[in-house]
């Protein structure tokens, strides 16, 4: 038996597709999604389809839980539990419980490594006992879980044996990258492949129009990609231009890096209802206002559907025995819901709109740079005018005249806030106003697939597709990369010395391909760690390898900074070597960049991820 | 309707439908009655005929037929599994094991939309339903020969020959699936909710 199996890693669900190849014919897919088992109260195990992406670290030595709590089909007693029951112990012992571990890998500002999950909360001290690991752990551990789930339903056929796709935000950092295909192989996934998930998005749209998607697209359509889950915000542009006369796949263009989603939605309007109950006397404890978060997104989504009624009970059940009695009733409006989710989150803004950012406080407390504009629709606004010469290069689109943001024909949503038919329209109703306004056609939507499941299912269409089976979307590195290079000129009192950027990694790198290193030529210092700025672009398509910018703009945006260590084998200590950098996208789908000495054939990695003090 | 009037009769309704649910599961005698009914005999056993003490002879000639009869014990795990189940998505034996004397109808109505939300989200998980029948009820519906008796159960003129014509006046649940968990060695599935204990 082979498969080809994708993987959706997501920040607050995990699950599993596969594609069985020996039943699958032409656009016919034997495409299924494995029912993951995971203890769901302590003793007990049920198989899901959705894996929540969450780890409840027991109190062990105080005995917490009792023996065989958390066994596994395949692990008598793990140390942690993976899955809706760590979900809920966390729910009642937040200290507890990890949880966005994914938004922590990709997080520059912290030791990826080093055990900081959960986080220390500010009113502990710090060693209050509680044992500790790291955001790649914890990514290792749902990844190990899944593993573990398929080899025990797949005796004959085990995941390390088969193609794997794993699913990475499209907006995620060289280092966040790397991070994630080292989580796979520590997982004992083998060389799992990476795959953007907006694309994820659209090959299961493809693959579940069973060949028709030809009929649905045309030479010169835009199709902008809106993922919008639990935790993140992704934007992708897929043009579909013709190559050698047959219909071709180009992603173009990719957005920041947002932490947005429908968690902030729901925590949103549960402050509000908390702070509603609490002008009424009625105070609630953390228990009940983690419950109030999981009744509001109930709410949330039927006042978001089509044919909603006017209000939605909310009902906050007691902790203790007495429900009737101890239960706390309020309730939810339409108007509530418009104001915070539609108004809040999806505000109607000109599309000069731009994202308003604060200047962070110096000193706060550890945590995850969360969007500081919560309106999905400006973000939007900002990154398709960022990205209007994003179709330049392909033969078959003209840019209009005068236009102020690329113009995209066609829109798929994804993800599980999307669901929502009332806020899809409100995105539409957005953009074709932008597009009315420069006197362009409207977009139109591509019908959606299950948005809870399609990025794992897309994944696995395309572990099937890299077999050469069928249509597969192009684009490589959606982004090109610089380091920083202080230029030689006299010393200035006071004045740091200015910083040019030098690319080494042109944009659209395809995986399994190598940049020839830049011609200029940097300083290593032989047995030292030497760190170099690191810089992306998502607009400069044009630049090559070797390509000097004397100042460093806007279009440039800072990366953590990477790290070159030249072994003293050979060398004298303290001696200045000079290098050439050069990069590659490995077959995983990583970048890669090396230093290569100007004399002789060695190559040192240069590690894109320096551990923090 | 005074605030504090006694539950409503749909509440109670709701309530008997329950109570008459697990006494099935749980009381053996009952259950018993249930079975017999599904297979179409009267609902209590005939009343012990006094009679002379059987011989051995006697016993030993009874015994084929008394095999018969025998029902299976059902497992207790399965149920008490299902009773957790209701019990931690809809709060269910709180609810039921609350005196609702003192609290209004709309106090009721309020955490019975918790119970009602969570019981129907652990049935679609657990036991998804679908009716037996698939007409609507109040239609015309015509039962032929050698009908599944155990599937539809003729009321009211129930007299002469097959084909049956009459009135679909319930389409009937059927469980299309179980899907209970699995257990570890050694849980204990009496503990339907363990007590909880904040440390502060």
């Amino acid at each position: 038996m082979t498969y080809a199996i994708g993987i959706d890693l997501g920040t607050t669900h995990s699950a599993l597709a596969a594609v069985d190849l020996d039943l699958t014919e032409g656009d016919e897919i034997a495409l299924s999604v494995l029912e993951i088992p995971q203890s769901t109260t302590p003793g007990q195990v049920e198989s899901k389809k959705l894996l929540p992406s969450f780890l409840y670290l027991p109190h062990r030595e105080g005995g917490e839980l009792p023996a065989g709590s958390l066994t596994l089909p395949w692990d008598a007693s793990p140390p942690f539990a993976v899955g809706e029951l760590a979900r809920a112990l966390g729910q009642k012992t937040p200290l507890r419980l990890v949880s966005s571990a994914k938004s922590w890998l990709g997080h520059a500002g912290v030791d990826r490594r080093a055990p900081i999950l959960p986080v220390l909360r500010a009113s502990s001290s710090e060693d209050d006992g509680i044992e500790r690991i790291s955001p790649l752990a914890a990514q290792v551990a749902y990844l190990a879980h899944l593993r573990a789930a398929w080899n025990e339903k797949n005796e004959d056929a085990p995941i390390e044996d088969q193609d794997v796709v794993l699913t990475v935000p499209a907006s995620f950092d060289p280092a966040a990258r790397e991070l994630t295909a080292e989580a796979a192989r520590q997982a004992g996934l083998g060389h799992a492949v990476l795959l953007e998930e907006p694309q994820a998005a659209l090959y299961a749209w493809i693959e579940r129009s069973h060949g028709k998607w030809r009929e649905e697209v045309k030479v010169g359509d835009v199709i902008l990609v809106v993922d919008l889950g639990g935790g993140t915000t992704d934007f992708s542009l897929i043009a579909v231009h013709e190559q050698n006369g047959t219909l071709e796949l180009r992603r173009v263009a990719v957005g920041d890096h947002i932490l947005l989603g429908g968690d902030n939605m729901d925590l949103a309007l549960a402050a509000t209802v908390k702070h509603r109950l609490e002008s009424e006397g009625k105070i609630l404890d953390s228990f009940q206002s983690a419950v109030l978060v999981h009744a509001c997104r109930g709410a949330k989504e039927t006042l978001l559907s089509e044919g909603a009624p006017e209000s939605v009970p909310v009902v906050v059940p007691a902790r203790g025995s007495k429900l009737v009695g101890g239960s706390i009733r309020t309730e939810l409006t339409k108007a509530d819901v418009t104001k915070l989710i539609v108004e809040g989150f999806f505000p109607k803004v000109d599309v000069t709109a731009r994202p308003i950012s604060r200047p962070r406080a110096a000193l706060t407390e550890i945590g995850l740079p969360y969007a500081q504009d919560a309106a999905v629709t400006r973000h939007l606004a900002a990154f398709l005018s960022r990205q209007l010469e994003a179709t330049e290069d392909l033969a078959g689109f003209t840019k209009k005249s005068g236009a102020k943001f690329l113009h995209p024909t066609a829109v798929l949503f994804n993800g599980g806030v999307l669901r929502s038919t009332l806020l899809q329209a409100r995105l539409m109703d957005a953009l074709n106003g932008w597009l009315a306004a420069e006197s362009a056609p409207a977009a139109r939507m591509l019908a959606g697939a299950d948005l809870d499941l399609a990025v794992a299912r897309g994944a696995a269409y395309y572990a099937y597709v890299r077999r050469g089976k069928g249509v597969r979307i192009r684009g490589g590195t959606a982004k090109s990369y610089y380091v920083g290079v202080e230029s030689a000129m006299p010393a200035v009192p006071g004045m740091e010395p200015p910083l040019s950027a030098l690319c080494v990694a042109p944009f659209g790198m395809e995986e399994g391909t190598e940049a020839p290193p830049a011609k200029q030529e940097l300083g290593l210092v032989v047995g030292e760690p030497v760190q170099f700025r690191f810089f992306e672009s998502a607009t400069r398509r044009d630049d090559t390898p070797g390509t000097m910018l004397d100042r460093i703009g806007d279009d440039l945006a800072e990366l953590p900074a990477i790290q070159a260590t030249m072994p003293a084998e050979g060398r004298v200590a303290g001696d200045v070597v000079p290098v050439r950098l050069g990069a590659a996208v490995t077959e995983v789908g990583t970048l890669r960049l090396e230093a290569f000495p100007s004399t002789g054939t060695e190559r040192w990695k240069v590690e894109l991820e320096v551990r923090q003090r | 309707m005074s605030e504090t009037a006694a539950p409503g009769f749909l509440t109670r309704l709701f309530l008997l439908s329950w109570v008459a649910f697990f006494r099935t599961l749980f009381d053996g005698e009952f259950a018993a009655g249930v079975v017999r009914l599904r297979e179409g005999k009267p609902a209590l056993p005939p009343p012990p005929v006094e009679d002379a003490k059987p011989t051995k002879k006697d016993k030993e000639k009874d015994k084929p037929a008394k095999k018969e009869v025998v029902l299976r014990e059902a497992g207790p795990e399965a149920a008490l599994q299902l009773l957790a189940l209701l019990q931690r998505e809809g709060r269910f034996v709180d609810f039921v094991e609350e005196d609702m004397s003192s609290f209004s109808d709309a106090e009721i109505g309020g955490a019975a939309r918790v119970v009602h939300d969570g019981c129907k989200k652990a049935l679609a998980e657990h036991f998804p339903l679908e009716p037996v029948r698939s007409e609507s009820e109040g239609a015309q519906v015509t039962l032929e020969k050698g009908f599944d008796a155990s599937r539809v159960r003729l009321t009211g003129n129930v007299a002469g020959d097959p084909p049956y014509r009459g009135t679909l006046a319930h389409r009937g649940w059927r469980v299309s699936e179980v899907r209970l968990p699995k257990m570890a060695e050694g849980h204990d599935a009496k503990i339907i909710a363990p007590a909880e204990v904040e440390l502060g």
